[in-house]
Order: C-alpha cells, then sequence, then structure tokens
C-alpha cells in the first residue's frame, strides 16, 4: 500500500468498532449485551487481518511519528490474541458478575488501540500517548466492579501509582529531550552515538526516569508494589489482559526506547538493568511461593517473568533481543490467558478468595481443565516441549551470545525455584481428594475456545518454534 | 533574561514538592493534587527546554501532557468519587482490603 495514513489501519480499525460497540450498546436490550463481545472479536479479526497486509512493506509515516516495521506488527499480534482470548473469557464472566456493560468491550479494545500505538511509536509523544490512552482505559477497567469494594480499591491503587509513574515517565522524556533537543527515536539515537548532546548528565538522569516510568508499566522490582493488589483486585478477565497485553506493550515501547534511541549508550544502561533483572526474578519467584490464593500467586509469578522478558533487553542486540522478546511474550500471552480463564471458571460467584480447594482433585472433575491447567503451569514453569522453555531458551541464548553468563545462570536459577510452585498446582489437582461441597457449572462456548488455542499454541510455540521465529528474525528491520 | 537553567531548578524543585507531597499525604485527592503539580513541574522543564534548543518539540509535547492530564482528572475524580460512595473516606491507609 502507498498511502502511508494506512499505517495505522489495525489501530483505525480497533477505534472505529469500539465506537460501534458503543452505539450498538444502546440499541441492546440487558441480555442482549454479551453480542457485543461477538463485534469487538470480530473488530480484532479484522485488525489482525490488516496487520498482514501491512507485514510487506514496512514503512514510516504521520511524520516519522509512527513506523509499521515488523518488530510493530508482531507485537499488534501478541496484543491482539490476547484482546481476543480476553474477550472470549469475559462474556460469560461479565454476566455472572453482573457487570454486563457494553462500555467494558470498548475499553477493552481502546486499551488494545494505546498498546499498539505504543509498539510502533517512533517519537516518544506517540509512545506517551499510547501509554496514557493503555493506561486510562485500564484504570477504569480495574475498577469496573464498581459495587465491588476490592475493585474500586485495586482501581484506585493501580490509578494513584499509575498517575505518578507517569509524572517520572514524562519527567524522563523532558530530560532526553533536553540533551537531545528531539524526541524522535532515529534522531535520539543519532545525536547519542554521534557525540552531540549537551548534557551527559541530563541523559542519565532521563534514562533513570525512563526506567522508573516502564518500571511500573512492567512490574518490575522495587516498582511492583501495585501488583499483586491490583491483579487480585480487578475482575480476572481484566488481570489476563492486564499480565498480557499491558506487559507486552510496556515491553513493546522499553525495547523501542532501549534498544533503539538508548542502543549507543548500552554499556550505560546494562547495570542498573542487571541488578533490577536479579532482583525482579528473586523477589517474584521466592514471594510466590508463599502465597496461598492463585491469583496471588500468578501476580508474582508475572513479576518474576517481567524480570525473564528484562533480561532480553538488557542483552542489546537489536535483532536477537526483540526476536526472544516478542516470542517469549506470545508464549507469555497463551499460557497467562488461559491460566486466568481456569481461575475465573474456577471461582464462584462474587467470591474472591481462591484457594487450593478449588484445585483439589480437578483432575477427578474436570480432567481436561486440569490438562490444561497442568500444561499452562509446565510453560510457565519453563519445562519443554511447551512455548514458555522455547521462550527462556531464546532469552537466555541472547544473554549468553552477549556475553551475559550470569544473568543467564542467574535466570536459569530461578527457572528451578519456580518449578517448586507451578508443580504444587499440579500435585494439588492430580492428588488431592475434591472437596465434597463444591458444585460445579459448565464451561462456555468462549471459556472452550479459549483454552483450545492456547493449548494449540503452547504447544505449537513450543515443538516448533521456528516458523515464528523466522517472522521475527528481521524484526528489527527498519527498526534501526 | 534570566538564564534557562533556573526555570530547570525551579521545574526541579516543584517536580520533588509533588512527590513528597504523594509520599507523605494519605488523602486521595491531595495525592492526585501533587501528582498533577508533578506533571505540570515537567511543562516547565519541557518549555524551558524547547526555549534552549530553539525547537517547538517542547511545547507541542507540553499541550499533549495537558489534554492527557484532563482525561486522568476525569477517570481519577469518577474513581474516587465512586470509593467514596461505598467508603465515605478518601483516606488511603484505609484501602486494606488487600495487602500488598
Amino acid at each position: 500500500m502507498d498511502n502511508t495514513v494506512f499505517t495505522l489501519l489495525p489501530l483505525m480499525i480497533l477505534v472505529g468498532f469500539s465506537l460501534l460497540v458503543l452505539v450498538a450498546d444502546m440499541m441492546l436490550a440487558r441480555e442482549q449485551r454479551p453480542a457485543l463481545g461477538i463485534v469487538a472479536l470480530i473488530g480484532v479479526i479484522v485488525s489482525l487481518i490488516s496487520c498482514s497486509w501491512l507485514w510487506n512493506a514496512p514503512q514510516t509515516a504521520w511524520s516519522d511519528m509512527i513506523v509499521s516495521d515488523h518488530f510493530a506488527l508482531f507485537s499488534y499480534i501478541i496484543f491482539l490474541v490476547s484482546t481476543g482470548l480476553t474477550l472470549l473469557l469475559s462474556m460469560r464472566y461479565l454476566s455472572e458478575e453482573d457487570i454486563q456493560f457494553g462500555e467494558y468491550y470498548a475499553l477493552l479494545l481502546l486499551a488494545a488501540t494505546g498498546a499498539m500505538l505504543m509498539a510502533s511509536g517512533l517519537d516518544l509523544m506517540t509512545i506517551f500517548i499510547g501509554l496514557e490512552i493503555l493506561s486510562i482505559s485500564v484504570y477504569i477497567l480495574a475498577g469496573f466492579a464498581r459495587r465491588n469494594e476490592r475493585s474500586l480499591e485495586s482501581a484506585l491503587k493501580y490509578f494513584l501509582l499509575g498517575a505518578f509513574a507517569t509524572g517520572f515517565f514524562l519527567y524522563g522524556i523532558a530530560m532526553v529531550y533536553g540533551a537531545t533537543g528531539t524526541t524522535n527515536i532515529k534522531v535520539i539515537s543519532q545525536v547519542v552515538s554521534e557525540g552531540t548532546i549537551r548534557s551527559q548528565s541530563f541523559l542519565w538522569i532521563g534514562i533513570a526516569l525512563l526506567v522508573a516510568g516502564f518500571g511500573f508499566k512492567v512490574a518490575l522490582f522495587p516498582f511492583h508494589v501495585w501488583t499483586p493488589d491490583v491483579y487480585e483486585g480487578a475482575p480476572t478477565s481484566v488481570t489476563a489482559f492486564m499480565s498480557t497485553a499491558v506487559k507486552a506493550a510496556g515491553f513493546a515501547a522499553f525495547g523501542r526506547v532501549f534498544l533503539s534511541a538508548l542502543q549507543p549508550m548500552h554499556a550505560d544502561w546494562t547495570g542498573i538493568l542487571w541488578i533490577l533483572a536479579v532482583f525482579t526474578m528473586f523477589f517474584g519467584n521466592i514471594t510466590a511461593i508463599a502465597q496461598r490464593s492463585v491469583k496471588r500467586m500468578l501476580a508474582y509469578s508475572s513479576i518474576a517473568h517481567a524480570g525473564y522478558m528484562l533480561i532480553a533487553i538488557i542483552a542489546g542486540d537489536a535483532n536477537l533481543s526483540s526476536g526472544s522478546l516478542l516470542f517469549y511474550l506470545l508464549g507469555y500471552a497463551f499460557t497467562n490467558v488461559a491460566a486466568f480463564g481456569i481461575v475465573i471458571y474456577l471461582s464462584r460467584k462474587g467470591e474472591t478468595e481462591f484457594d487450593g480447594k478449588d484445585y483439589a482433585g480437578l483432575a477427578i472433575r474436570h480432567p481436561w481443565l486440569a490438562f490444561v491447567m497442568a500444561v499452562c503451569m509446565v510453560s510457565l514453569a519453563g519445562i519443554p516441549p511447551t512455548a514458555g522453555f522455547m521462550g527462556k531458551f531464546y532469552i537466555f541464548s541472547a544473554a549468553i551470545k552477549a556475553k551475559f553468563y550470569w544473568l543467564a545462570v542467574l535466570g536459569v536459577i530461578n527457572s528451578v525455584i519456580s518449578v517448586y510452585y507451578y508443580l504444587r498446582v499440579i500435585f494439588v489437582m492430580y492428588f488431592e481428594k475434591p472437596a465434597a461441597d463444591y458444585v460445579h457449572g459448565t464451561l462456555s462456548l468462549g471459556m472452550k475456545i479459549v483454552l483450545i488455542l492456547s493449548v494449540i499454541g503452547i504447544f505449537q510455540l513450543g515443538t516448533v518454534p521456528g516458523s515464528v521465529m523466522a517472522l521475527l528474525q528481521n524484526s528489527m528491520m527498519v527498526f534501526q | 533574561m534570566v538564564p534557562v537553567s533556573y526555570y530547570l531548578v525551579v521545574s526541579a524543585i516543584l517536580f520533588i514538592i509533588g512527590m513528597i507531597g504523594v509520599l507523605t499525604r494519605r488523602n486521595a485527592i491531595i495525592i492526585f493534587m501533587s501528582v498533577e503539580l508533578m506533571l505540570n513541574a515537567v511543562n516547565l522543564s519541557f518549555v524551558a527546554f524547547s526555549n534552549l534548543w530553539g525547537n517547538l518539540t517542547g511545547q507541542v509535547f507540553v499541550f499533549m501532557v495537558m489534554t492527557v492530564a484532563a482525561a486522568e482528572v476525569g477517570v481519577g475524580l469518577a474513581l474516587i468519587i465512586a470509593i467514596f460512595r461505598m467508603k465515605e473516606t478518601t483516606d488511603i491507609n484505609r484501602m486494606n482490603l488487600m495487602k500488598g
């Protein structure tokens, strides 16, 4: 396509469909509202198709503010996959929780649009606006169950800390602008490598503040404090979205800024990120062991996974890092949405505490459900032949190729620690007796599709990763 | 003419005041006001740098920040009202159903 306006086509489609959902919402009766989820889903699928149109012609557009390289387009695919799966999970869940409103679907699509803007932003301004579209939508979604005190509390915590982190992120941008005189990623990279910056200290302060801003979004230690509470309090379908799409968006923008704009300063920022990655992994994994609730355990595990993903960025080689990062994020999206889907199914209406007894003997009551949960846990733990294993393999080998041997070793040690609490879930499902009073419901069609697609995705990425990796090989084509 | 560095110092001081406000106050609305102070401190930096470099990127950025801040106020105050209706307080020490 020669018209550069269409580089934003996947985003335009999502915005259009979110408006359509809002209009249709007014015409539908309450019990017909789940149909809006289908409308939103069609929007996601159309947007996914439009990504394939753009695939062969990467280009920059909109005064160099937007780029549609393979890195951006593959990130789109990750966001759309996780948004689509979340939509499928949500339709029944919203009715059960009595929060079936059309705005939910519209906000989910807008959040995905913000995420896509972050991944394709070639200017710190675009990345900032994308970040805010994403964040503001997710603040509302986290508090969507507005009659539920936990949901509101989690939304307020997320909002206040998120706005606080936005302040740091912006100050970081201001400092980078002050040092380089531009906010364009390519020009920053050029100016930094030529050394024509006004003040080295501005740039260092800017980098530190940007790390804090991104660290908050992707839940790195010590900026993770909001994560467990928000993940626990938010409606579970929103948690599934937050732990996959929001994290992926954070890392896509993180990668864009650090692997492209600040790549010439690689030697200066690896030290601080190295320390953050190690602390994040150990903190997430060790705290996850102590959790009784599965939803909270998954929250801490998502902190640990942010640590693994950070290793990819530290490796610092644009192609190697971005390829392994995106592969990991895709596998993580399939795995986590399915795991949260099962958490949704096993939680009883209005109940927010999840303890082991809902999972005890799941293998007897629901052999297939237990199997899917086991696959997810195995994938999160990074055991072959699953997506989680291949993702970790690529990330650690990128670290080794970049000569970060200790980081790879510490990553492997952490994977071993994490096996303990993931396998405990499998143990409870397969070897404990089910609680006698448990009444089980039926799986909705959407949930079945999510679980089937996720298992296929996990095994596909785990056994034949080559096809996806081949797509990612040149993900930074326009990027540099 | 006042040198640009003065503006940067004022902006840094305002940012730190806002930061201290967020960390020490316990009323959600005051915390929110402090966050707004931080954002406006950043705006001052942007304008100062824009003057220093002689290009308009920084000034355009300020418009974006103000727009986003307005959207954030809309969502934030709505959340605070919703929580006030339920708990009759905006003290964040009382938001302790879940323990981090």
